[in-house]
């Protein structure tokens, strides 16, 4: 009975006075966590309510996935900061974590189907996949991955029905791969840089450094942004994870980050390495002035396993993505070289 | 007993040392079979037993040092027909990695591929499109890519849209042993050094064999491929590769091809019933802005080659006025005749050889056919690929 009535008011004085705390030691322990709640990045996790120094943010162009909804959260521990940097991921202190729920809205309400970390861990990050349960109070690990069938409307108000893939843990590491280990592809300053997000890590104590000329890449649907910026936002943020010198996709030639000028490695008159039916019967990545003649309309307006890209966690075509990409390639002179 | 002699004992009892999974057939093959991959240790083995196993997503093994055996290539039968996602069946992205004794029928994309995985065993593994050639059928059976040390024995792969066994950006590579039948390209070692292509069967694909070396990728050919002893026999399934890959352009009926490799040795094979030609060499031909491409094949040799008939159907453009010219038929050997000497054409085959004499880039238009026999040379010093033994052992 004693205990029973400390327990009640440690439980009071938590919900009076300090946060909930996350648990570190299942961030940075050896062990694979069974259940996302053991974690405690969530003092209410269905509610999403964030335990101390886990905030929320998302990116100014983000990676299409099948039109889910994300909330992203980022956790850094006390008494340590990210390290800020212009080009590349945040250098993230051990003991972090970067918390991605994906969903879709369900009578009004975000329900959430899986959950996935990054797990900032003494000898590099961990990737790992949590599948919520039918109750929607807790995730379980999924190792394996599986398939959930899901219905949803598109912004177009299609109606959808899916086979929603929650990816394996090496699929984790597919797009989260570079030379070969597992790195954060978002937490950089060009996609937090909007929104006072930065600021509000500044303040947090959660980053070392904010300086006043940050980047900020193109929010993919700003329709009063330069197309070409638009596009090379979109294209890097949904590509260039693989598609870069060090990632899943380096033998393709094929390199889409935003800081790329070579025009035939950005796909403009370059013939395809490896792409077989993807190809579609077309000769170029991008032919200028011509999307119908563009191997990379016809693989992102593709489902096929095989031909669509990403490869990864698309099951429906992104028509409002392909548009932009269509305006852009259509936008590209003809006799143009370079860009 | 000594105090050591327990300790070994306790070591080779323990299940880390040789610690084997088996995974059955049955209900939920996806997620078990992958999560067995997932979970093994380095030094295990996940066994697959028999029967068929319909999987719904792409497989990959992550974790080095693994084998993964199945109970033979008829018995164990990894299907993809109801694959919904990834670009292949199997991808293997860690080192020493052994996979023999199964197969991976009607993947949607690629069938297995390895990237930069090194010192990788396939051994006695098929892979197939089962309803025959087709476009829609996915382009690689087997793919190692940006790996070194590669060995690929008895492996079967058929009806691949774009090459059966393809190695690219490659270095220390040993296809054996193997059969490629109704791909477009039957076994294709592109971007790569230290090739050995030897003992293979590669019969009624549209090209048996092709050495490339392509301008704009990652990596150069480093040069040095062998294609020795094989049989390159009745190439003529009619080319099925969807248009825009590089291997849409070879003509039906095409034995050997070289395209702007180096240091290439085709020797002792045997070549018949290829309409085209038996063995090609040919520069690079399409436009392209990288500078340091050498668009030019250099120092190849066709030496101790059987050669049946050939050049019967011609299938390139051309090919038909050409043999009409030259009598009806074409010679067992063609040479766009691209770069001139340079190219350091010899070998002791006696069979005639056709030259085109083209200039680079040139029309087909522009060709002054010549037929001649090749150039006497003192041969190159042939090379043998020496594999770590570890590699050879798992192949027994």
């Amino acid at each position: 009975m004693k205990a029973l009535l400390g327990a009640v008011a440690l439980f009071v004085a938590a919900l009076a006075g300090r946060p909930a705390e996350v648990n570190d030691a299942a961030i940075t322990g050896d062990a694979l966590p069974a259940k996302l709640s053991d974690y405690r990045f969530f003092a209410d996790l269905a509610g999403e309510t964030p335990a101390a120094r886990v905030i929320p943010y998302d990116l100014e162009t983000p990676l299409f996935s099948d039109y889910a909804g994300k909330h992203r959260f980022l956790y850094v521990p006390e008494g340590h900061e990210a390290r800020y940097d212009a080009e590349a991921a945040f250098d993230l202190p051990p003991g972090s974590a970067i918390i991605k729920t994906f969903g879709y809205p369900q009578a009004g309400k975000f329900r959430p189907i899986e959950t996935r970390l990054l797990l900032r861990r003494a000898s590099g990050w961990v990737a790992l996949p949590y599948v919520w349960n039918a109750e929607g109070n807790d995730a379980l690990l999924r190792r394996a991955g599986t398939r959930i069938p899901v219905t949803f409307t598109d912004p177009s108000g299609v109606t959808r029905r899916i086979s929603y893939a929650v990816p394996n843990q090496n699929q984790c590491k597919d797009c989260h791969a570079l030379s070969g280990a597992i790195a954060p592809i978002g937490v950089k300053a060009r996609y937090l840089n909007h929104g006072g997000q930065l600021e509000k890590l500044l303040a947090a104590g959660m980053l070392d450094r904010l300086p006043a000329d940050a980047p900020r890449v193109a929010r993919w649907d700003d329709a009063r942004a330069p197309i070409e910026a638009r596009a090379r936002a979109y294209l890097e943020i949904n590509c260039a994870h693989c598609h870069n010198p060090a990632g899943a996709a380096s033998n393709s030639g094929l390199f889409l980050e935003l800081g790329r000028t070579d025009p035939v490695a950005l796909g403009v008159r370059k013939r395809p390495v490896a792409a077989g039916r993807g190809s579609g019967g077309r000769d170029f990545a991008i032919q200028p002035g011509e999307p119908d003649a563009s191997i990379l309309l016809y693989r992102m307006e593709s489902t096929e396993p095989g031909v669509a890209m990403p490869e990864l966690g698309r099951a429906t075509v992104h028509k409002e993505g392909a548009a932009l990409m269509r305006a852009w390639i259509e936008s590209m002179p003809k006799t143009a070289q370079a860009r | 007993m000594p105090r050591h002699w327990t300790l070994a004992a306790l070591i080779a009892a323990s299940p880390a040392a040789a610690q084997t999974v088996t995974v059955e057939a049955g209900p939920d093959a996806q997620e078990r079979l992958q999560a067995a991959l997932i979970e093994a240790k380095p030094g295990s083995t996940v066994r697959i037993g028999p029967g068929r196993f319909e999987l719904t997503d792409g497989l990959s093994l992550d974790v080095n040092r693994v084998t993964v055996r199945g109970a033979g290539p008829d018995k164990t039968v990894l299907s993809f027909k109801g694959q919904l996602g990834a670009g292949e069946g199997l991808l293997v992205t860690s080192d020493d990695v052994v996979l023999r004794d199964f197969a991976v029928e009607d993947s949607k994309g690629d069938g297995i591929k390895s990237k930069g995985a090194d010192r990788i065993v396939y051994k006695n593994v098929r892979v197939e499109w089962t309803r025959g050639p087709k476009p829609t059928n996915g382009a690689y059976g087997v793919y190692p890519v940006e790996s070194s040390d590669i060995l690929i024995d008895g492996v079967t792969v058929k009806g691949a849209s774009d090459a059966g066994i393809y190695v690219g950006q490659s270095e220390r590579i040993v296809v054996r042993n193997s059969t490629a039948m109704f791909n477009v390209a039957g076994i294709e070692i592109e971007n790569s050094g230290y090739a050995e292509v030897t003992g293979n069967l590669v019969t009624h694909n549209t090209g048996g064999i092709l050495v490339f070396d392509l301008p704009a990728l990652p990596r150069r050919g480093a040069g040095h491929v062998a294609v020795r002893h094989n049989r390159v026999i009745d190439n003529d399934t009619p080319n099925f590769a969807p248009a825009g890959n590089i291997v849409a352009t070879v003509p039906t009926g095409t034995g050997v091809l070289v395209m702007a490799e180096n240091d290439v040795d085709v020797v002792a094979n045997e070549l018949s019933g290829n309409g085209t030609a038996n063995i090609m060499i040919v520069a690079y031909r399409q436009p392209f802005e990288d500078k340091a491409y050498d668009p030019y094949p250099r120092h190849v040799q066709i030496s101790d080659n059987k050669h049946g008939r050939a050049g019967f159907a011609p299938a390139m453009p051309g090919g038909a006025e050409l043999a009409k010219a030259l009598g009806g038929t074409l010679p067992p050997i063609f040479w766009d005749g691209t770069g001139g000497d340079q190219v350091k054409l010899i070998g002791t085959d006696k069979a005639p050889l056709l030259t085109l004499n083209l200039a680079l880039g040139a029309g087909i238009d522009t060709a002054r056919p010549q037929v001649g026999k090749l150039t006497q040379g003192v041969p190159t010093a042939s090379f043998v690929n020496r594999l770590p033994s570890a590699m050879e052992a798992a192949a027994q």
